[in-house]
């Protein structure tokens, strides 16, 4: 089968059973997306599928062939970070860091989400303002942090949001 | 050497490893790419007591991946262990349920896991108990709690003090089993080359690791080889070598290869330990002008039949408030249950709980504000061993987080203040957490490019040593931080200690500045220090840190629902290495004890001995949307003899008086004093009508 990862293709031979968190971590050692929980309940996983954000331990790898993923590895590099692992940097938004790279992607998708008008429990009608505190808490409630950042990355994503 | 004049220590320096771990370049313990690796999946127990007789691998459901079915019945003999826990795979007694009974190894993970569900265990289960009473009858007095304090502290009359007194307190406090849940699972590689292993592990102390893992294995120390290079989190629950790292070293020994095993979710609740659950009654006798007479501070707590651990809970209860007449104690029972182990301010975190909370009720007893009870009790040595304090600024952070949070204006009655749908509250609670070193090992070396390496076998668990380690060696050498490289995370480097107790600064950072400073004055390319000598020399003095937690909290009037709004903590830690990375320690402890306070327990079924709610679904860790406000900062506290840098340990003391704060909140907000945590709805819905 083929999966295409932060713009490269790979040609792999999977057992059907593979999610695709581990066809990332086991098959391309692409080790940034995290398993925290394996039953998507923590976040840790989170990468880009097309561009939204997914739980990659919930989904089979086969299911995604030719469907383009965004990593972490993807997104940005330690020379030319992208604005929202810039944030985290900035805000010291981490760490052990193990719940990152998961709320780093959760971020970048959320954002888009926002970008396209799309709402939350807790926006109300008539809500068209900058992101909210709030907002973001709501929306990223996915990705949990045991390290307790929390704090920090509220104001790292509001960084990477222009607020 | 370039003199500079800038000090690195006590800036807010960014984690040297940040842009590696915002990337995901930072590889943790399952993330070295390893040839011809071998995946291993854990069998555990589903009987809470019993003997495991016989497994049985079905041929028709063989998978042709599968490498390798170990258990007592066929796995390499171990040797001894300290720690029983250790000793996987070796008897057929069952003593918990979840305790690791079979390990199965396969090509790929998928088929490991497929295999260990279908083998199918033969088992005799026998009756267990599993249920923690206060009149339990199995309780007893351990000989010592941890790590080794004397169990029963007694000194003065107390059953005179609490006859003679005008007003007394004699409440109940309970806290349920909590789970460290660090974010990482337990996990381990492991990699033979003849006698030597290789183990790429997840933990607080390689070399601690190396020498446990050997000892079991009868490896000497320096055969065995712990990379821990990132660690995702452990709060306690990694502070020794657990059974993965036995377990994955086992089945590379029988299949011949590379072995990788990571511990799913839910066997983070059973193998790895958690916090006792604790039940406490705490008895206070005052004057009517609030000087404590006398405090009692009693804890029941489980163990484990395999391994008895003791948390000290009433611990800093000795040396918290003045009193002429004081009793501390600890009581523990061996159940069917899982062994609990040390998390995150073990002994301080629920014992500040119990303590705080009945100093609340008895200013609301005396109609005294709460901060004004404890200046009144306030002691000018260590009440019960009577030596000097290093440092304590206590009242102090009491003072000033009032100030900072707006105390002064709170109507010391509950229940008065109404804001649309929510019952609106404050409350207050003293923190302290103790201040260590243990001797540790260090290195430097002058590179020809004009770095340094210093190197010890430290490790980073998100607390940010690796940074912290290199401001204080760029101060010793006098040379930017860009010149210094700091090496941890490996068993081989120089001996260090662990990463807990929040002494790993203190620790390490004594053994850098030493290595540093004999580098400098020898002129040479390399100089090593151990601080055993110095470290042990030390004044015995009452050596703590010490803060205070402010809450406001909002209970929705019709649901019982709630909500943190505030959450400050002021702290006189010593001096601040880093303050940015200070202030994350502070606020992590502080979110945890929001979970503590309102959400976290952790619920074992007496019927059958299992975690009901193992899983990050159902035991629930602090989410983004549960933390509104959290802040932290810090006095400018001078402490010179607790160690070269004057820090004092701050991992901790965040979780520590923190869920007391909250719960004293509740009170403030309702009327209604929970006593038994966590704060749930459901408890307080009854009293809100
Ligand atoms: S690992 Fe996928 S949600 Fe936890
Ligand atoms: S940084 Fe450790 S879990 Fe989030």
């Amino acid at each position: 089968m083929d999966l295409v990862v932060n713009g490269v293709e790979h040609a792999l031979d999977l057992d059907p059973r593979t999610t695709l968190l581990d066809a990332l971590r086991e098959h391309l050692h692409l080790t940034g997306a995290k398993k925290g929980c394996d039953h998507g309940q923590c976040g840790a996983c989170t990468v880009l599928l097309d561009g939204r954000r997914v739980n990659s331990c919930l989904i089979l790898a086969i299911s995604q062939q030719g469907v383009p993923v965004t990593t972490v590895e993807g997104l940005g590099t330690e020379r030319e970070p992208h604005p929202v692992q810039q944030g985290f940097l900035d805000h010291d938004g981490f760490q052990c860091g193990y719940c990152t790279p998961g709320q780093i992607c959760s971020a970048v998708g959320m954002l888009d989400e926002v970008a396209r008008g799309w709402p939350s429990a807790v926006t109300r009608d008539g809500d068209d303002g900058p992101l909210d505190d709030a907002e973001i808490r709501e929306r990223m409630s996915g990705n949990l942090c045991r390290c307790g950042a929390y704090a920090n990355i509220v104001p790292a994503i509001a960084q990477a949001a222009g607020r | 050497m370039t003199a500079v004049t800038e000090r690195a220590v006590g800036a807010p320096l960014g984690r040297i490893e940040g842009p590696a771990k915002v990337t995901g370049a930072a590889r943790y313990a399952a993330e070295y790419p390893v040839e011809n690796l071998a995946h291993a999946w854990v069998i555990q127990s589903p009987v809470a007591r019993g003997t495991l007789d016989g497994v049985v691998v079905d041929p028709t459901t063989e998978d042709k991946d599968l490498l390798a079915v170990l258990w007592h019945g066929n796995a390499p003999r171990l040797e001894e262990s300290d720690d029983p826990e250790l000793a996987v795979l070796q008897s057929a007694r069952i003593s918990y349920r979840g305790q690791a009974l079979a390990l199965v190894v396969a090509r790929t993970p998928e088929a490991a896991r497929r295999a260990a569900q279908v083998i199918r265990l033969e088992i005799t289960e026998e009756p267990h108990d599993a249920l923690l009473t206060a009149d339990h009858p199995g309780l007893y007095t351990p000989e010592q709690v941890n790590p080794a304090f004397p169990a029963v502290t007694e000194s003065g009359d107390v059953a005179g003090a609490f006859a003679a007194a005008p007003v007394t307190v004699d409440v109940t406090y309970r806290t349920p089993a909590l789970h460290n849940n660090p974010m990482e699972p337990h996990a381990t590689i492991a990699v033979w080359s003849g006698d030597d292993l290789v183990l790429y592990d997840s933990n607080q102390h390689p070399p601690g690791v190396a020498a446990a893992v050997g000892a079991v294995l009868g490896l000497p120390a320096e055969r065995v080889h712990v990379i821990t290079e990132h660690v995702g989190g452990g709060f306690g629950s990694k502070g020794t070598a657990r059974p993965n790292a036995v377990l994955a070293a086992l089945g590379a020994r029988v299949v011949g290869r590379p072995v990788k095993l990571v511990l799913p979710r839910q066997a983070l609740f059973s193998m790895v330990g958690y916090r006792t659950p604790t039940i406490q009654r705490i008895r206070l006798a005052a004057e009517r002008d609030g000087t404590l007479t006398a405090i009692d501070h009693e804890a029941v707590e489980q163990t484990s039949r395999l391994y008895e651990f003791a948390e000290q809970t009433t611990v800093a209860t000795r040396h918290m408030y003045a009193a002429p007449h004081r009793r501390t104690g600890h009581r523990l029972v061996r159940l069917d249950v899982p062994t609990p182990r040390w998390m995150r301010a073990p002994g301080e975190a629920p014992g500040m709980l119990g303590l705080e909370c009945a100093m609340d009720e008895l200013a609301e007893r005396l109609g005294l504000d709460p901060i004004e009870l404890r200046v009144r009790n306030e002691p000018r040595v260590e009440p019960e061993s009577g030596v000097p304090f290093s440092s304590r600024h206590y009242l102090d952070c009491l003072r000033e987080g009032a100030e900072r949070f707006g105390w002064a204006d709170r109507d010391p009655q509950p229940r008065r203040r109404r804001e649309g749908a929510w019952w609106v509250g404050t409350g207050v609670a003293g923190a302290t957490y103790p201040t260590m070193a243990q001797p540790s090992t260090a290195r430097v070396r002058a590179l020809p490019d004009g770095r340094y390496e210093v190197a010890v076998a430290a490790t980073d668990i998100g607390t940010g040593a690796r940074t912290i380690l290199t401001q204080i060696a760029a101060d010793e050498l006098g040379v930017g931080v860009g010149r210094v490289h700091v090496r941890i995370g490996d068993s081989t480097l120089p001996m260090a200690s662990v990463a807990g107790g929040s002494s790993g600064s203190a620790s390490w950072g004594w053994a850098v500045t030493g290595a540093c400073r004999a580098l400098r004055e020898s002129g040479s390319e390399e100089a090593v220090y151990d601080s055993t000598e110095e470290v042990q020399r030390q004044e015995k003095e009452g050596k703590h840190a010490y803060g205070a937690h402010f809450a406001e909290v909002r209970v929705d009037a019709d649901t019982g629902e709630v909500r943190v709004s505030r959450l400050f903590g002021m702290y006189a830690v010593g001096r601040v290495l880093n303050p940015r990375t200070a202030r994350s320690q502070f606020i992590s402890g502080m979110t945890m004890g929001l979970g503590m306070a309102l959400h976290e327990e952790g619920v074992l079924d007496p019927a059958t001995g299992d975690w009901v709610n193992h899983d990050l679904a159902e035991y629930h860790v602090p989410a983004h949307a549960d933390v509104e406000s959290i802040e932290a900062d810090w006095l400018d506290e001078r402490d010179r003899a607790v160690n070269p840098m004057g820090s004092k340990g701050i991992g901790e003391i965040g979780i520590v008086g923190s869920p007391a704060a909250i719960v004293n909140a509740v009170w403030h907000a309702t009327g209604v004093r929970v006593r038994d945590l966590p704060v749930r709805l459901d408890k307080l819905l009854p009293h809100l009508g």
